[in-house]
């Protein structure tokens, strides 16, 4: 260690103003301060300061996406030998290569691209490089499909960390969560990398009888999801590579919340959302609202149908909806910064997710969709209730006057 | 009873090396200065020249704007130095003592026969107006203006904080006869420890008094006045400490203004840790010489959240009742932030030391980490008991929106309130200077 630090020591004073390398300050600055915590001390404040800090922050955020991350390595595998009708014969490390050899590509992309432009950007403009990226440079990997090509990933996070990012200001001045971004700009410019049912297992012939569909996807079609709850909950089932298996989230979850990084108001509320408008719409369903009055279903009405009679629980377990309650909905740079706030941001984004499945299901993710809307409205909720604070205030003026 | 107020918000800091309740023996110094930083607002004229004699009680400076108010030696002897900083900024006005005791005899007076502007002359006189603080601001008062209420907390949670109750000892009726005096300024607000109290505090007659439950900033004066009377934009309060209470009491009750503080020395790296009977700006070299644990120790007037740095041979400031020294924390460490971190405290439960108990820390200075932007929300409004959005009001100040800085409740803080957000933040954002300067911008802009 010693060694490393006289190293550094001796390289800092060339990277600093006046040094050779002075225009690399940034770039020397986050690997130093990434191998050495800092030796600054509290100046003119506080004398003693918290412990953490935001790499700290980020570093436990990253602890709690690798389940769902080492699930995914295994069940990218696991999918890929099920649509070859192998799934019997293929052994755990057949399964672990081929994920591997899928996942680290599109991990290794997203981090060299975000990292090179947040340290470009930073380098620009003289700031030091934020640990933001740290979390997104994981969580983008998580939302693709198996099968994303690497230059779509490429594409993605770079349009993700300079518009959606960086043009704001950086970490911390984002409106929407990167990561979201990143998948929004995907499925929108090239959907048939995004979804369908032949992005999910990496194989061009498939055994007779397989769907690689999403749960999704076919219970839309269907009305059934074609995956039992026991599967969706453990996440033997297709979809984006770190989105599938609830206990990987939940225990990812479950380190968030106990370190108190996310919050449980904004989680509970997701969740509560997602519950409450899948009961309304099982309800609405069973009380004939997608029907005419002779009981047939509604021209363009039934997958609408189809997933409206699709029990809440369900609902819970399938698609994106647990990946993005805990990881997505709880950032807090784009989240309601407010405590109010937060239960009523978290359960819109249920809601919302609900009913953009439901009733638009032309867009089979509708996580993605309620958690970029709420971002925007976030700042709003925000308003709302710090306006109530105000105005109580000026009231207290006024009973005085 | 008194009525009891609960706060569930806010933060107890255990650090290692708190004093006991026992008077520690040390020398007086020889040196006591009166440091202008220590009031805000408030621009030093000099009264005296470098080499002239003054009396304790003498005036040594007073303020350019209002030159009634005063500020006056604490020991007779000789004006030995104004030191200046930048731009010729007075930074300590030096006084040697020649040994005398430290105390001014002002003539017997009345305070039942008193109206409240000879109160107010009395205490302009004597140099004691300015033992008092503003509120917005935290400024020397202006003796002109009428007050809503005056404010007296008599306890402090701050880390390693004095005991009031055993200061206040032997002084109790100075303290009742403090608060009468007040009472012919404004009406007067105690507030008192719920988790016990000295019935001198508890029981003081003339006063509105309000008891506190809750972890620190529970004994912030600002907290304080929050729950009980809240200040509106246009309202001005007083706030003023138990020893400056007792100080007053005793001018008013004998004619002798008594310039002895009590101190508490603190901190991991104080060998002998106890109270100091000492004088207000004393040099704190008699207590801190020898008494170190190590060379490479920061040392603090004040507590470790509001303090202010000083070195071995610095002044106590003027309204300080507690030294600290903690260790200096320039150093490095390898992957701190991958580290378990037992011995880490941190408000967060981001380090395992959250699962080891209530045990106590030996804190240094590090901070920990570099400045960022806000990113984690809700840490500031754990630590903040009071009904105000700090993490809006913050950035108010930085946009400098001074309309929504006022809706916000900028009135109603100063930096001791806020500091606990200081220490919390995770983005190590100078939040202190960040109010100070919103402040600033308001005395300018506002008054």
């Amino acid at each position: 260690m010693k060694a490393l630090r006289k190293f550094l020591d001796n390289a800092k004073p060339k990277f600093q103003e006046g040094g050779k390398f002075a225009k690399f300050r940034s770039t020397f600055g986050a690997f130093e301060t990434f191998l050495f915590t800092p030796n600054e001390t509290n100046k003119g404040g506080v004398h003693v300061r918290d412990a953490v800090d935001l790499k700290r922050t980020m570093i436990v955020v990253v602890m709690a996406l690798m389940p769902a991350f080492l699930f995914g390595i295994w069940n990218t595998g696991f999918q890929h030998f099920r649509a070859l009708g192998q799934e019997a014969t293929a052994t755990f490390g057949d399964i672990v290569c081929y994920g591997l050899a899928t996942v680290l590509p599109i991990v290794v992309v997203s981090y060299v691209v975000g990292l090179a432009i947040e340290f470009a950007s930073a380098q620009m403009r003289g700031h030091e490089v934020n640990e933001g990226f740290l979390v997104s440079g994981l969580i983008i990997p998580l939302v693709m499909p198996a099968d994303v090509p690497l230059w779509a990933v490429a594409v993605a996070t770079a349009f993700a960390v300079i518009f959606g990012k960086e043009v704001f200001g950086g970490t911390g001045m984002n409106i929407w969560n990167p990561a979201l971004i990143a998948r929004a700009f995907l499925f929108f410019a090239y959907p048939t990398k995004m979804s369908g049912e032949s992005v999910w297992y990496g194989a061009e012939q498939t055994v007779d009888g397989f769907s690689g569909a999403t749960a999704l996807a076919s219970a839309g079609a269907t009305g059934a999801t074609g995956v039992s709850v026991e599967d969706a909950i453990f996440g033997f089932i297709p979809g984006s590579i770190g989105e599938t298996s609830v206990i990987a989230i939940a225990l990812g979850g479950l380190l968030l919340l106990i370190t108190g990084i996310a919050s449980w108001k904004t989680m509970f509320s997701v969740f509560a959302g997602g519950i409450v408008m899948g009961l309304t719409f099982n309800a609405l369903a069973e009380s004939g609202s997608f029907l005419d009055e002779n009981g047939v279903v509604l021209k363009g009405y039934e997958a609408a149908r189809n997933l409206a009679l699709l029990p809440w629980y369900e609902h819970l377990v399938i698609g994106g909806f647990c990946f993005g309650a805990v990881f997505m909905a709880t950032d807090p740079v784009t989240s309601s910064r407010t405590e109010t706030g937060k239960f009523i941001y978290g359960f819109l984004i249920g809601a919302m997710a609900i009913i953009i499945r439901v009733l638009n299901p032309g867009y089979p993710e509708g996580m993605m969709l309620a958690i970029l809307l709420m971002n925007t409205f976030a700042p709003l909720i925000d308003y709302c209730i710090v306006q109530r604070n105000i105005s109580k205030r000026a009231k207290r003026v006024k009973i005085k006057a | 009873m008194s009525e009891v107020i609960k706060l569930k918000k806010g933060l107890d800091i255990r650090l290692v090396g708190k004093s006991e309740t026992v008077f520690a023996q040390v020398a007086l110094p020889e040196l006591y200065a009166i440091k202008p930083g220590d009031f805000h607002g408030m621009t030093p004229k000099m009264a005296v020249k470098v080499g002239e004699k003054v009396q304790a009680g003498g005036v040594l400076f007073f303020d350019k704007q209002r030159p009634e108010v005063k500020f006056v030696s604490p020991v007779s002897g000789e004006l030995v130095a104004v030191n200046r900083g930048e731009r010729r900024v007075i930074l300590e006005v030096v006084v040697k003592s020649d040994g005398s005791k430290a105390e001014a005899d002002f003539g017997k007076m009345d305070l039942s026969s008193m109206n409240r502007q000879q109160v107010v002359d009395k205490l302009l006189e004597t140099g004691t107006w300015t033992y008092f603080k503003q509120r917005p601001y935290n400024v020397v008062a202006d003796p002109s203006a009428a007050f809503k209420s005056i404010f007296v907390s008599t306890f402090d949670t701050a880390p390693l904080a004095p005991d009031f109750d055993f200061i206040i000892k032997g002084n109790e009726e100075y303290f009742q006869k403090g608060i009468d005096v007040l009472g012919k300024i404004a009406p007067v607000f105690v507030g008192v420890d719920a988790n016990g109290s000295s019935k001198a505090f508890s029981q003081v007659k003339g006063a509105t008094v309000t008891q506190f439950k809750g972890k620190h900033p529970a004994g912030c004066v600002g907290v304080q006045i929050n729950h009980v009377q809240p200040i509106n934009a246009g309202d001005k309060v007083l706030t003023i400490q138990p020893q400056e209470v007792v100080a007053i009491g005793k001018l008013f009750a004998t004619g002798v203004l008594d310039f002895a503080r009590v101190v508490v020395m603190t901190g991991s790296e104080i060998k002998k840790r106890g109270y100091v009977r000492t004088v207000v700006g004393a040099q704190l070299s008699t207590m801190v010489n020898g008494n170190l644990e190590s060379d490479n120790v920061r040392i603090i007037s004040g507590n470790v959240l509001t303090g202010t740095e000083v070195k071995a041979d610095g002044f106590l400031g003027y309204y300080d009742s507690q030294i600290t020294a903690i260790p200096e924390g320039d150093h490095y460490e390898f992957m701190g932030w991958g580290m378990p971190g037992f011995k880490k405290f941190s408000a967060s439960r981001t380090f395992f030391s959250w699962l080891t108990g209530k045990k106590e820390y030996k804190l240094d200075t590090n901070m920990h980490g570099e400045h960022r932007a806000f990113v984690v929300s809700n840490e500031l409004d754990k630590v903040f008991p009071m009904d105000i959005y700090p993490e809006f009001l913050f950035k108010a100040i930085m946009a400098k929106d001074i309309d929504k800085m006022i809706q916000l409740g900028i009135f109603e803080v100063v930096e001791e309130d806020i500091a606990l957000c200081e220490f919390v933040c995770t983005s190590k954002i100078a939040l202190q200077k960040v109010l100070r300067n919103g402040l600033e911008l308001m005395m300018k802009e506002v008054g």
